[in-house]
């Protein structure tokens, strides 16, 4: 790929040169890397909430018995836990990602739509607040668990649940403008000769993202408004007295719960198939399998939901439906990951930090999916339901899963964002200690599943003390090191190390072909792509 | 005069145009998905009615249906009866369980105490196990057609007439019909007072 560097040939007069001044600039940006940048921070801070909360749950499961929290706040804490680091670091550490990214990989001057990728980052700041004021209203915030199961959410919810499903709706709509932004962008604003099959690999994995997240976001937010009416409007969607279905809720809530799972771990296939050839310094092997192996897990995403629920009482038939499809969803992942492998295999390896946190996803989010195909076999799925081996397995597809790679990708873009390069020593300090953090804390809770712990529960039985305070000091281990993260970002934006435009020597695609740091304007003229 | 738009002019007027038209159908598509979510819900009452998963049973059937009486064959039908949290009310069935000819109508009696020191409203919601039998217990008449008002203290007996369709599968020797009570006092009233409202508005004339 190559591009005709005559950028500075005369071109449209909207072109301010330079970023405003002040909160304005931030307030009224319309620029896709400011506001990227600010979905990034966003997602930071919601990552440290989410992730201040986890520690709570960990501290009052350090021992059996209750030391610190109520069990009614403890209920609080795992569900804003959950509803925070999915909807609130995440997802917008995606689309801050998407926003960096995408124009400066398909050699586009901006996002599609950039008025609306403006509102669509700053609703979220006030859904999060309105969700977080919950805690402090009468009766406490919401207590139903991340998946908010009726009756819990409707009939037994405390009064705050109302403005918990204004928070989702918020959120919701927030990540539709999102998608939409990042389709029309992908599919219109491509530099000539940028053919979709020359897609990179993170374009792809979102676009694909961005039409699940189209096709399942509403659907979330009719379920939420299903809620909403059954509280306040005396209808009966969830309510068995009034003809409604409980379990309805149940099959609604995964026709979305289920794409979303794959909304969080796309765009991380993405990332990883950037950085395992830049540091392999091969190209990708398999570009095709991979688009296709993409498109095939969000076709079987949308004919799994059910798998959730082995428990309600399918009938045999469903039970054997859903097993074998959920199943079938290996075949993708696998090509995905002997891929990987194989770029890596007899390339000229070396090991940067976002190359460790890429191999570190690789294995522990195979490890993630293997305890995934257990818990799809429906007989074995009776004994595992809801207890911690689901807790480790949905931690282990998104903490070394989503979240390395979110981190992988920060350390890759790092020196083109800031214009310096990472401290190399600190960025390796962060990834030991965060992968011996991750499986210090996750990989007991596979033990404790299989031993029969329950999930969601402030105390326990004595049996399962010691690998719970395994865990706790695990996640005290991996909460504290992303503070070093916080650190070697500070001080990498503050660095003089000066970064070359492309600072990885085997890195392609036209994200290397602009200067570091990137300008406030780029590709004002496309780039030419052979 | 207007100069005539440079090709890049227009290349950026065709890309405007393109992103508004992906605009407006993908707005469209997350309407339609909003709806077909709502879709969802007379979707899943058909689906569950006609495969009759989830136990549900349908609703009244006429005097007729399924009337050929199998003597060559017993089907045991069980009652059960749960009251759902909160329902303080005494809800038993007055036999167990019955042995019957595929295709007779039996009548059983349920009998229901309100032990509150209020009148209040409840709905019993019915469900047949296995699921695979829920289609072929026919019911002509049953009190969960209807919702109960008790007074006070009031007790009740309440009917069940139904027969075992003929074509019942050959394997199912038992049936298990579980009634659950909910307590619908409150919305009860809500429409009650709305009905109230109506008719209220309507005599002032």
């Amino acid at each position: 790929m190559s591009h005709s560097s005559a950028q500075a040939s005369a071109h449209s007069e909207h072109e301010h040169g330079q970023p405003a001044k002040g909160l304005t600039r931030w307030l009224y940006t319309t620029n896709h890397k400011d506001i990227g940048t600010l979905y990034l921070w966003f997602s930071f801070a919601m990552f440290l909430t989410g992730g201040c909360m986890a520690l709570v749950i960990r501290s009052e499961l350090f021992q059996p018995g209750l030391q610190l929290v109520q069990p009614e706040f403890f209920n609080q804490m795992t569900t804003l836990h959950g509803l925070i680091m999915v909807f609130g670091a995440v997802m917008p550490a995606f689309v801050g990602l998407a926003n960096w990214m995408i124009p400066l990989m398909v050699g586009a001057p901006d996002m599609a739509l950039p008025r609306m990728n403006n509102l669509s980052f700053w609703i979220l700041p006030f859904a999060f607040a309105m969700l977080l004021s919950t805690l402090l209203m009468e009766g406490g915030g919401p207590n139903f668990g991340w998946t908010f199961y009726a009756p819990l959410s409707t009939t037994y919810a405390p009064p705050s649940v109302t403005f918990f499903i204004f928070s989702v709706h918020m959120m919701g709509i927030s990540s539709i403008m999102g998608a939409i932004n990042v389709v029309a962008t992908t599919l219109n604003m491509r530099a000539p000769g940028m053919t979709m099959m020359k897609m990179p690999l993170f374009v792809w994995t979102w676009l694909i993202t961005a039409f699940l997240l189209i096709a399942v976001m509403p659907v979330l937010a009719g379920v939420i408004t299903m809620m909403l009416m059954d509280i306040h409007f005396g209808t009966s969607f969830f309510n068995a007295g009034g003809g409604g279905d409980p379990v309805l809720f149940q099959h609604l809530f995964w026709f979305f719960g289920h794409p979303e799972v794959y909304i969080m771990i796309l765009p991380a296939f993405g990332i990883i198939s950037h950085i395992v050839p830049t540091f392999s310094r091969k190209r990708l092997f398999g570009y095709a399998s991979m688009v296709y192996a993409t498109a095939s897990i969000a076709f079987l995403s949308f004919i799994v939901w059910a798998h959730h629920m082995f428990t309600v009482g399918l009938p045999l038939a469903g039970e054997l439906f859903f097993m074998y499809s959920t199943m079938l969803i290996a075949v993708p992942t696998g090509v995905k990951v002997f891929n990987w492998i194989s770029t890596m295999f007899r390339g000229s390896l070396s090991f940067e930090t976002p190359m460790l946190f890429a191999i570190g996803f690789i294995v522990l989010f195979t490890i993630g999916g293997f305890s995934g195909l257990m818990l799809a076999i429906a007989p074995a799925d009776f004994q595992y339901h809801d207890t911690y081996f689901v807790v480790a397995h949905f931690h282990y597809v998104l903490v070394p899963g989503a979240i390395f790679s979110i981190i992988a990708g920060a350390y890759y873009w790092l020196p083109k964002w800031t214009g310096h390069m990472v401290d190399e020593r600190l960025g390796r300090w962060h990834f030991w200690l965060s992968i011996i953090g991750v499986n210090l804390t996750f990989f007991p809770m596979h033990f404790l599943g299989l031993a029969g712990m329950p999930r969601r529960i402030p105390d326990y039985a004595l049996q399962f003390a010691d690998f719970n305070m395994i865990a706790s000091i695990g996640g005290f281990l991996f909460g504290f090191s992303q503070l070093l993260f916080l650190y070697i970002v500070i001080k990498c934006i503050r660095s003089t190390d000066q970064a070359p435009d492309k600072p990885w020597e085997g890195a392609e695609g036209l994200e290397w072909q602009v200067p570091s740091p990137a300008p406030y304007h780029t590709f004002s003229t496309p780039p030419k792509v052979d | 005069m207007k100069p005539n738009p440079t090709p890049a002019q227009g290349r950026e007027q065709d890309k405007k145009q393109a992103n508004q038209r992906t605009l407006r159908r993908l707005l469209l598509a997350s309407v339609a998905m909003f709806a077909f979510g709502f879709l969802l819900v007379p979707l899943y009452d058909v689906f569950c009615q006609i495969t009759g998963l989830n136990g549900k049973t349908g609703g009244a059937v006429s005097e007729h249906q399924g009337a050929q009486v199998d003597a060559t064959r017993w089907v045991t039908v069980q009652f059960l009866t749960n009251t759902n949290a909160d329902m303080p009310w005494l809800f038993e069935p007055l036999q167990h369980k019955v042995k019957v000819h595929p295709g007779e109508i039996t009548k059983v009696s349920f009998s229901v105490l309100n032990p509150a020191l209020k009148p209040m409203t409840a709905q019993a919601v019915p469900s047949v196990s296995p699921s695979e039998g829920a289609e072929y217990l026919l019911k002509t008449q049953c009190f969960c057609f209807e919702q109960q008002t008790l007074a006070a203290g009031a007790h009740q007996e309440m009917t069940l007439l139904f027969r075992v369709d003929p074509n019942l599968p050959p394997h199912i020797h038992t049936l298990t019909l579980a009634y659950t009570l909910f307590d619908i006092s409150e919305t009860h009233a809500i429409g009650q007072m709305a009905q109230v409202g109506i008719n209220g508005g309507l005599s002032y004339e």
